[in-house]
Parts: structure tokens; C-alpha cells; sequence
């Protein structure tokens, strides 16, 4: 029987190293986003919390777990990454598992890089490991999440991952070339 | 020439071909004085020799060239950039050379070429204006050129973002981000230049008994050992805005050798809790008589070349001043062992402070030497007297730099003892004023207010200011000045270097009644073009005071407006250049689609295939015929993905839907798709497409391509401000899953071959949705159509899209069909009559459509109530109607309007307008959809269709928007 086959949405395009910073995907086996029903938030957070070990998170805030990390992704919003959810009665459940390209620059200078394109403060003191943010890269909408002192997720439209790809790297090219 | 002791001049340079060697580090101004070079550029307008008249970021004249070819840089001030091996300067609006310029000619005829000569000389014959006498004023005014090539030099925009911003590293800037840096807080200092020191470096001062050299490097030394604390320099912040934000340039590679993987400059957005403005303050010249010469210095560029760089800008110097810097620059210049000639204090009672010649109560009332100063005539009541020299330092006192404090409309405060413009407290929020820039001129001032300063919004800020900032002990010489703005005499007074405006043309301003300070300025063009009259303003409405009988804070200045100094579009939009105008959006077929040489067409940020190229075609005709055939005959392959898509659930979804949509979704049942209208509030048709229910608090909703984001926008809006009461959430899959349009008969054929579902007429009858298995992977099957055809969409999560498509081409290619592309699919849809964002252009409502019917009254929704107002239904309205062309060789065209036969084709008698037109290969003959006033009614008729821009003027005839099976059987087969 014909199968098809599955493609990543970087695929082709990374992973990139320049200067200090690399460049790589992170494609989740799932990511489903939930949106809890009116009222129904405490018992959303609940049940994950129960399955995964961490609940609904708080705005910019991502929550991480072993199995799971929770972004916050917008009003009442977030995305389950990693794993599919247990059936959640209380809360939109959507399978966005091919909906983003999500890749994560690492390095030193990553501050720097992201400083390029995105119009918000991601400076340590201001955002720290676990913080989250819905905003800008550029002219695309974004997820971004801090994961360490020199790692930042990075959220992306599928469909816009070639330009994702081109302009943190220009970005990471000119960080780069001013040593 | 070169002072002694300096560093050794290593760096080869040329300026207008000629080989010279410049100290590291130093500014092309300085390594020209060096070289002995005196005439640097031509002005404006007259084109006069000048030179070099300051040594910072106000120059008006010694603007230059760097590079060549399409990274051209005009415009540049000498006195900011930096040599480097290699640099390539010239000289510019001079032609064909800096010494022997023809264009000087206007010099000569200067008389009748005054402030507003071209608003009165050049008015007839009109027709003149554009062809002649425009080319020939651009071509003979004007600065440097840009090489009208594309411009590939890299340039990047960045943010930062800080507690406290400090603008200017000077004695005052240093200080106030010591201050506030080590009060913990997080400071951003910005300097223009490339040392941080200010006006420090070119001077002879001393603090705490050490040169203030040992003290900078100390606060410098000491500031970068703060994590806290970031130097910018070569930054010059160029813009206040709304909520602290502020705009700055960072020269990042213009002091370099040029290299591909450097931006040259980097454009920031810098957002600050706080700002302190300790920007200096710039010196002023004074309007003599042919003031303009090469060789006249303002003193304190002359002590910034001699004390800084080193280099004598002249043998003999003479100086004229109306304030005690005169004297200053005289004792420096003697202790450099360069000749003073004179020096020139307009005050009578001035004291020589060193073994010069003082000539107190003079003034200069002429000056020789037209390619460089030779000599100046000195004016007393008395006597005048001839002063040999090659250089004139003047200085006619200090402007302190506010201008950041007007960005945001606020107005400076006259200062009668500074004879200056102060800053206005608040002018600009969260900002505030220290040193030079707030008119306090003597070092040890400048210290002590920016350490206040900054301790004040340390501690507003809420950090721990310890102990009290240590003022080291400084300068406190008084500013003492007697104001000086005009010297009577023969010859031109120029106030405007920059723009070669002078006295008499601020007089001629005031005498044809342009008397607002901002009516001279446009009247003359004073303090325009780059520098923005940096060196002029204050002088230019002194003059304008005068001659108005005004005092001048009565006559005000000009708005002072961003940016600072001259930002390149290629900073501000760095990023931005060919596809980095706007994200490029792939479908996930895209790689396969131009493996089959598509060309692709943009809709919205998406990339299209336009159609699909077979060999021995020739044009796009032939290709879009075959794949209309295709779908008609056999089954075609379309990638409709980037449809939005968008999740709706919750208990509410069904009422939700009924409030968005004209129709009724609440009624629809599960495993069925409704195609579904929806209006704006004010009753236009906003977007039409199909909503699915997958469930019974579940639909999917697509939405057109063009309409996806104004769609999700206005669902989070209904959302969450118009019915914040239903329980409802939805979410954007329109990324998720990758849908192909498998239309044409055969297509159930080509499905049956992916899917085990049962996809039989029975069991999935026309407009019949669900999830079905698609090679074993779970996928979504839509019965609908957008040719007519019988017809399925087909969608698998995104990341099996390539795979799908490659498969679902090739079986449809096996079968005699294949892909099909945009051009045939706007074919399809309007032999059928279907709209796109072409018909439903936001002007258009449901009854213009015919779909009036549509619009439920059994429930509100929105726009319903506004779709009833009069003007909006009935036979004025131009409705939709198809419009066929009765001769065959006549191309239509979209954009042209129909009019009675008989009538004459002028605005005023158009019927109606054509939105959409296509060959037909189904129906062989040229079709398309038009809205035609009472069209519904005029079928049959013959028309007149005019299309004055492509020249068409032809015959067509009105039919029903619905050309091919009216009767939608085919759909249901």
C-alpha cells in the first residue's frame, strides 16, 4: 500500500549554526491547544494537572513537566506540547500538531539576535526561564518562550517557516559579524 | 598640518582621487585639515566654496561622498566619519571639478536668485514648469546624488530597553549614568560620537587637578565594568516618541573597511522608564560678511582639532567671538604653538587672557580669499584694520541641543542671560534636562546637575541611591556673553550654510509679509535639508526679531522636528528589502508545484501556482484551457489550503454561528456543510465560504483566502465585545491541515483509490463532511464545490501535504486529468457564477448578489438591520449579472464599465462595472461577472462595455451569472 510521508515544516532549513548560536527545529509529536469553556478553567487545570503534572498556565507563562510543556498562546488559550491531551470535557480541544514550526535558538547571543526582531523585552531580568510571549518576529506572529539562561522557543505559522528560518538567521549573521 | 607629537598617520585614504594618510581613529574633517585641504565642498545653491566649519554632527558644509556605484553614501558629514584604509571620498554638487565648478555661474547672478526667486520668475507658460524649468533648478541646486541603482548594503533595525536612557556621553551624560548605574538601575548610554568624553576631549580642562582625559577613562573604565550599564556609542538617538520610546541611529560600519556581513548601520527603537538629556549644546556662528569662506572655523572645532586630533587648521589664526570661548581657543592654540593672528571680541571692555593682540569692541566686516581664507578687515569705531590669516575661529556663543525636548510639540524658553533657548521642563515625559543641553555651561555645573538628576530618577524609580553621587572638582569659569547676530557690511551674511540662505534673504522674507518665523523658513528654506539648521535657527530668527521689530521669544523658533540628525530609509526599513517587504506564506505542495514549473501568483502573503506549464505550450491561455478540461471532463488537483479555516466549539458554536452568518447553523446536521454569507455591521457583504459540523458543539468554518485574518479578527471580536455572554472559543487551523479540491467526474474515482470510506452518492451525498482515513492516516472529507463539478476537498494534518498532493497529481495525470492552478480555477468559478473578494469588494451587499434570500429573518444577525436601509436593495442598486462578448475576437476585461449603446462612454453615464472576466474553453467565448444597475432585470440586453484604459470599446450581452449547468445537476452526480 502507498503510505505518505510525513515532512516537517523546516525541513531542509535546519539546523543552522552562525557564529556562537545554532539554530534548530523542534517539532513536537503533538501539540493541541485548549481553551477552557466559561467556568470551566479550574477544573481544565485540574484534570491536566492530574495527567501531566502541571495545570493551566498563567499569562506569559509557560508550565513544564516532564511529560508536557504548557505555553500560554493568548486570552484563556494554551498549547500542550509534547503529548495529546486525556478527552477534556470543559475546554476547546484542538489539534494544531502541524499548524506550527517551532524551533529554538540556542547560544550565545541569542538575546542579541532576538533583540533584531522582536519589539518586546526578552532581557533575562525581564523574562526568565518559562516566560512566554505572544508577539512579533519581524512581521510574523509568534510563541516565544524562554527555556534557559541562552534558549528561546520560537512558535511560527507553518506556512511562514522558510521566512522564520531567513530572518532569525540574517539576524544571527549580523549578530555574528559583529564579534 | 600636523601639530608635533602626534600619533603617525597610517591609514591611506583618498578624497577626490587624491592620496592621503590619516591618524587611526580620526574623523575625515580632521585628516583633510591634516592634509592640508581647506575646500572641501560647494554649497547648495550658489555653489561657493566652503571647507569645514565644525568639527561634529551639526556640519553644515564639508558634506562628501563615500563609495561608489549602487551603495553609494551621499551626504556624509566629514566631521562624523571616521577614516579607514581604503576610504573613497569626493566631493559633491560641483562639477567638473570641487575647484573649477561651472555651475558657480549662479554665484555671479546671485542677485536674482533670492529667497522665492522660482515662485516668481518661473510661472509661465505653465507647461514650462515641469519640463524646463524644474530639471534645470534640480540640476543646478542640490547636494549628493544616490546612484538610483538598488541599494544592497546591509542595514538592520533593532529594540532595546532600559530603566534609565542617558543621550549623550559627554561630562554631563557620564556623569548621570554613573549615577544612575550604580544605583542599580538598568541604563542604556547613548553617544554619537565614537569616544565618550563630549566637548571634554577638545578642551584643556582639568578635574580633581588631573586632565579631564584621566577622569573620562576612569568614568568610562568604571562604567563598562557594570553589568547593568550598556555604552552605545556612535549612537545618536534621533527621535522622542509616545511612552518613552526613542528612536536612535548606530553608525555600525561606516568606520570600517565595507564588508558584505556588517550592517552599516543599525536603526534601534529604545524604549526607557526614563530619559536624561545631557546632549551639549552647539556653538552658533555670527553673520558678517562673507562669513562663508573656507578657513572660518567655529572655535570650538578649532580646539577640537587642535586639542583632539592634533592638527593646526591654519598657520595663523585669527579669532572673533562675542563670548570668553574667543579667548579660550586663543590660549589653546598658543599652547598647541600655533600663531595666533588677533584675536576679535565684539565686547568692549574684553581682557586678553594670554600674549595675543586683542582687539576689543571689533568685529570682522570682510573676509578675502575665495578658495580659502587669506585675510579678515577688522572694524573698530575708529579704524579698520587688515589682519593677514588663513584661519577664522569664531564663535558667537552656544545653543544648547534641546531639540529632543520639541519632538513631542513642546516649545523652548528664551534665556535673556545665555542669549539661548532653554529647555521647557516636561516638554517631553519622563525626560529631563542636564548640563549644557539645560544651559549650564561651566563643567562643574554640567556635573552636578546630571548627578542630581540622575539620583532623582534613580530614586523615583525605586532603586536605593546609597550615598550621595562624589562631584569631582571642575571647571566653573562663568558663561559671559554679550549677544552678537549681525555684522553690517558689504557682502552676503550667511545664516544658512546649508542652504545658502543669508540676511537679506530673512529680510526679503519679512518684506513680502512672511513675518511667522515658520513662513520665513519655508520662504527661504532656512534650516531645511539635512542638518535642519542645527547651526542656524537661532541666528536666522534673531535676524527675523530685528528686522520684525520683535523681541525673540515673541518671534519663537521653528518646530523642531525627528529625526536629529539624517536617517537612511534602508535603516528605518532594514530588513525590508525585496521579499523581506512582508513574510512569504508556502502551501505545503509548494516544492511539487514548482517541480512542475508553476509560476506562482501572490494572494495575500500566500504564494499560488498560476497553472501548470505541459510542454509545447507556449502561453498561460493554453495551459489554464487544458486544466479547465481537465475538471470539466475528467477530475483536476488544487491546493486549497490556504483557505482559513477556523475551529469553532463550544456549547454556544450553533448560536454563535447564527449570529455571525446571514443564514441559520444551528439547523445544520452533523456530517453536513452549509455554504454561508456573512455581512459587517453596517450590512455589506463582509465574506462568504462553508462551515462543516464535525459535532454537535463543533464546527469548521472556512473562510476566502483574501478574508482569513479580517475573519478570525472578527470572530475574536463578536467574541469577546459583541456576545461575551455565549460560550464559545475559536482557533485558526487553517495551518493544520493541508485540503486539495479533487474536482472534475471522475474524482470519486481518484478518491476511492485513498480513502476506504464509503464515498458512494448515498453515503456521501453533495455538501456531506466527516473524518475519513486517508491512506491510513486520519484526514477530513468535504463534499463542495467551487467549479460545478462533482467534487470533494480533501485534508490531512500539514505535515502529509507534499506526499498527498504528489499522489493525488499523479493518479489524476494516469487518469487524463492533472493539477490545475489559480488561473483555471477563476475560469471554473465564474462559468459558474461563484464570487470571489473580485464581486464582494466591500461596497456590495446580499441583494446585489441575489442573495437576499439568504439573509434569514427568523434571526438576527449582524448587519441585518443595516442590509434594510433604503438605498441598499431595489432596482438603483447595481446587481450581479454575467455579461458574455457578442464578437469573438474582443478580449474583455475586468475593470471596464458597460454603458447604453447609444450613450456616450463618460463617467457620468456608466451602468455598471465588470469585476471578473475569463476565456471559457467550456463555453468558447469570453464571459464574466458585472454589477449592472437593475441588472437582474436587463437580462438579455445589449450593452456598450468600454474599457478606456486598455482601449476597449465593444458590444456584450447580459445574461444570468449562472453560464454553465444552471441547474446544478452536474454538482450532485
Amino acid at each position: 500500500m502507498v503510505k505518505l510521508i510525513e515532512k516537517t515544516p523546516c525541513a531542509g532549513l535546519l539546523p543552522r549554526s552562525i557564529g556562537l548560536m545554532t539554530l534548530a527545529e523542534d517539532a513536537y509529536p503533538a501539540m493541541t491547544s485548549i481553551a477552557p469553556y466559561q467556568g470551566q478553567s479550574r477544573q481544565v487545570s485540574a484534570a491536566l494537572k492530574s495527567t501531566f503534572g502541571v495545570g493551566f498556565p498563567s499569562p506569559n507563562r509557560s508550565l513544564l513537566s516532564d511529560r508536557v510543556r504548557i505555553t500560554w498562546i493568548g486570552q484563556g488559550a494554551a498549547m500542550i506540547c509534547g503529548e495529546a491531551p486525556p478527552t477534556l470535557t470543559g475546554a476547546a480541544v484542538t489539534d494544531q500538531s502541524d499548524a506550527w514550526a517551532v524551533v529554538r535558538l540556542t547560544g550565545k547571543g541569542a538575546e542579541d539576535v532576538l533583540a533584531r526582531l522582536v519589539p518586546v523585552d526578552l532581557r533575562r531580568p525581564q523574562f526568565r526561564s518559562n516566560h512566554t510571549a505572544r508577539t512579533l518576529l519581524g512581521h510574523m506572529h509568534v510563541s516565544i518562550t524562554r527555556i534557559d539562561a541562552k534558549t528561546f522557543e520560537i512558535m511560527a505559522m507553518r506556512s511562514m517557516a522558510q521566512t522564520l528560518v531567513h530572518e532569525l538567521s540574517q539576524a544571527m549573521e549580523n549578530v555574528a559579524a559583529r564579534g | 598640518m600636523r601639530l608635533p607629537n602626534t600619533p603617525e598617520a597610517t591609514v591611506n585614504f583618498t578624497f577626490d582621487g587624491v592620496p592621503m594618510q590619516a591618524v587611526p581613529g580620526e574623523t575625515l574633517a580632521s585628516a583633510l585639515l591634516a592634509n592640508g585641504v581647506k575646500h572641501v565642498a560647494r554649497s547648495f545653491k550658489y555653489h561657493r566654496p566652503r571647507g569645514i566649519m565644525t568639527a561634529g554632527s551639526e556640519e553644515p558644509n564639508a558634506l562628501v561622498t563615500i563609495g561608489r556605484g549602487a551603495n553609494i553614501d551621499p551626504n556624509v558629514r566629514a566631521t562624523v566619519q571616521e577614516v579607514y584604509e581604503g576610504l573613497d571620498a569626493y566631493s559633491q554638487n560641483a562639477w567638473p571639478s570641487l575647484r573649477f565648478d561651472m555651475m558657480a555661474v549662479n554665484d555671479l547672478i546671485s542677485p536674482f536668485l533670492g529667497a522665492g526667486f522660482y515662485y516668481k520668475t518661473f510661472m509661465w507658460p505653465k507647461a514650462f514648469w515641469e519640463k524646463l524649468y524644474e530639471p534645470v533648478i534640480r540640476r543646478a541646486a542640490g547636494l549628493g546624488g544616490l546612484s538610483a541603482k538598488h541599494n544592497e548594503t546591509l542595514y538592520e533595525k533593532a529594540f532595546g530597553f532600559c530603566d534609565v536612557l542617558v543621550i549623550g556621553g559627554g561630562p554631563a551624560g557620564l556623569m548621570a549614568a554613573l549615577t544612575a548605574g550604580q544605583a542599580g538601575a538598568d541604563v542604556i548610554l547613548a553617544h554619537e560620537d565614537s569616544a565618550l568624553g563630549g566637548q571634554l576631549l577638545s578642551e584643556r580642562e582639568m578635574i580633581e587637578g588631573a586632565p579631564a582625559r584621566d577622569w573620562i577613562a576612569a568614568t568610562v573604565a568604571a562604567l563598562e565594568a557594570m553589568p547593568n550599564v550598556r555604552i552605545m556609542t556612535r549612537t545618536t538617538v534621533t527621535g522622542a516618541y509616545d511612552q518613552g520610546t526613542f528612536a536612535a541611529l548606530e553608525r555600525v560600519g561606516h568606520h570600517l573597511p565595507r564588508r558584505d556581513d556588517l550592517p552599516l548601520e543599525c536603526f534601534w527603537r529604545i524604549v526607557a522608564k526614563r530619559a536624561i538629556l545631557c546632549a551639549g549644546a552647539l556653538e552658533r556662528p555670527i553673520a558678517f560678511p562673507n562669513n562663508d569662506r573656507p578657513g572660518i572655523i567655529l572655535a570650538s572645532g578649532v580646539r577640537a582639532y587642535v586639542n583632539r586630533w592634533g592638527v593646526a587648521p591654519g598657520q595663523a589664526v585669527a579669532v572673533f567671538g562675542n563670548n570668553d570661548d574667543a579667548h579660550r581657543t586663543a590660549v589653546d592654540l598658543l599652547a598647541a604653538g600655533v600663531r595666533v593672528a588677533a584675536v576679535i571680541d565684539s565686547r568692549h571692555g574684553a581682557q586678553a587672557q594670554g600674549d595675543y593682540q586683542l582687539i576689543a569692541g571689533g568685529q570682522v566686516t570682510a573676509t578675502k580669499g575665495r578658495h580659502g581664507l587669506t585675510g579678515v578687515t577688522v572694524s573698530t569705531e575708529t579704524e579698520d584694520i587688515q589682519i593677514s590669516c588663513d584661519c577664522l575661529a569664531i564663535s558667537g556663543g552656544w545653543n544648547p541641543s534641546l531639540h529632543l525636548t520639541c519632538h513631542m510639540n513642546g516649545r523652548p524658553r528664551w534665556d535673556e542671560t545665555l542669549a539661548a533657548f532653554v529647555p521647557t521642563p516636561d516638554a517631553v515625559p519622563g525626560l529631563v534636562t542636564a548640563g549644557a543641553c539645560n544651559g549650564t555651561f561651566d563643567t562643574s555645573g554640567c556635573l552636578t546637575e546630571a548627578a542630581e538628576m540622575a539620583a532623582t530618577i534613580a530614586k523615583d524609580l525605586g532603586f536605593v541611591v546609597k550615598k550621595k553621587p562624589i562631584i569631582p572638582a571642575a571647571d566653573t569659569s562663568p558663561y559671559q556673553i554679550v549677544p552678537l547676530w549681525l555684522v553690517e557690511g558689504r557682502g552676503r551674511k550667511w545664516l544658512d550654510f546649508q542652504n545658502d540662505v543669508h540676511v537679506k534673504d530673512v529680510a526679503l522674507a519679512a518684506q513680502e509679509n512672511f513675518v511667522s518665523v515658520e513662513h520665513m523658513k519655508r520662504y527661504t528654506t532656512q534650516g531645511m535639508a539635512p542638518d535642519q539648521g542645527k547651526s542656524s535657527n537661532v541666528s536666522a530668527l534673531a535676524v527675523l526679531a530685528d528686522v520684525t521689530g520683535r523681541s525673540i521669544p515673541e518671534t519663537g523658533t521653528t518646530t523642531y522636528r525627528p529625526p536629529f540628525v539624517p536617517v537612511a530609509i534602508a535603516a528605518m526599513g532594514a530588513g525590508a528589502q525585496g521579499s523581506g517587504f512582508a513574510p512569504e506564506r508556502f502551501t505545503t505542495s509548494h516544492a511539487a508545484s514548482l517541480g512542475r514549473n508553476a509560476p506562482m501568483i501572490e494572494a495575500g502573503l500566500w504564494y499560488r501556482p498560476s497553472y501548470f506549464p505541459q510542454s509545447g505550450e507556449t502561453t498561460w491561455q493554453q495551459s489554464c484551457d487544458r486544466e479547465v478540461e481537465y475538471v470539466r471532463n475528467v477530475v483536476g488537483v488544487c491546493d486549497v489550503s490556504t483557505l482559513g479555516k477556523i475551529d469553532v466549539q463550544g456549547p454556544d458554536a450553533a448560536v454563535f454561528l447564527d449570529f455571525v452568518y446571514t443564514n441559520t447553523f444551528s439547523t445544520l446536521k452533523l456530517g453536513r456543510t452549509r455554504y454561508g454569507l456573512m455581512l459587517r455591521e453596517d450590512g455589506h457583504v463582509m465574506d462568504d465560504g462553508t462551515t462543516a459540523r464535525l459535532g454537535d458543539d463543533h464546527y469548521v468554518m472556512t473562510t476566502t483566502t483574501a478574508a482569513a485574518g479580517q475573519v478570525m479578527r472578527h470572530l475574536e471580536y463578536v467574541r469577546q465585545v459583541l456576545r461575551p455572554g455565549l460560550d464559545v472559543q475559536v482557533a485558526s487551523v487553517t495551518e493544520q491541515w493541508a485540503q486539495f479540491a479533487v474536482a472534475g467526474p471522475r474524482s470519486r474515482e481518484l478518491l476511492s483509490g485513498v480513502t476506504s470510506a464509503d464515498i458512494s452518492n448515498e453515503a456521501w451525498p453533495f455538501m456531506g463532511c466527516g473524518a475519513v482515513d486517508v491512506l491510513g492516516i486520519p484526514g477530513r472529507l468535504f463534499r463542495i464545490s467551487f467549479s460545478g463539478e462533482l467534487a470533494y476537498e480533501i485534508a490531512v494534518p500539514a505535515r502529509y501535504g507534499d506526499s498527498l498532493f504528489r499522489l493525488l497529481t499523479a493518479q489524476a495525470e494516469a487518469m487524463g486529468g492533472g493539477a490545475y492552478g489559480m488561473e483555471a480555477l477563476n475560469v471554473l468559478r465564474i462559468e459558474k457564477g461563484f464570487i470571489t473578494h473580485a464581486e464582494i469588494d466591500g461596497r456590495v451587499t446580499a441583494f446585489d448578489l441575489g442573495m437576499d434570500a439568504m439573509v434569514s429573518r427568523k434571526k438576527d444577525c449582524i448587519g441585518q438591520t443595516m442590509a434594510g436601509r433604503p438605498g441598499l436593495h431595489g432596482p438603483e442598486r447595481r446587481q450581479m449579472v454575467g455579461v458574455c462578448a457578442i464578437t469573438g475576437d474582443v478580449k474583455l476585461s475586468a475593470g471596464a464599465h458597460l454603458f447604453e449603446q447609444a450613450a456616450e462612454s463618460v463617467r457620468v453615464n456608466s451602468q455598471g462595472h465588470v469585476t471578473s472576466v475569463c476565456y471559457s474553453p467550456t463555453l468558447d467565448g469570453e464571459i464574466g461577472l458585472a454589477f449592472l444597475q437593475n441588472g437582474r432585470a436587463r437580462i438579455g440586453e445589449t450593452l456598450r462595455f468600454v474599457d478606456h484604459l486598455r482601449g476597449i470599446d465593444t458590444l456584450c450581452e447580459v445574461c444570468a451569472p449562472v453560464m454553465f449547468d444552471p441547474k446544478g445537476e452536474r454538482v450532485r452526480g
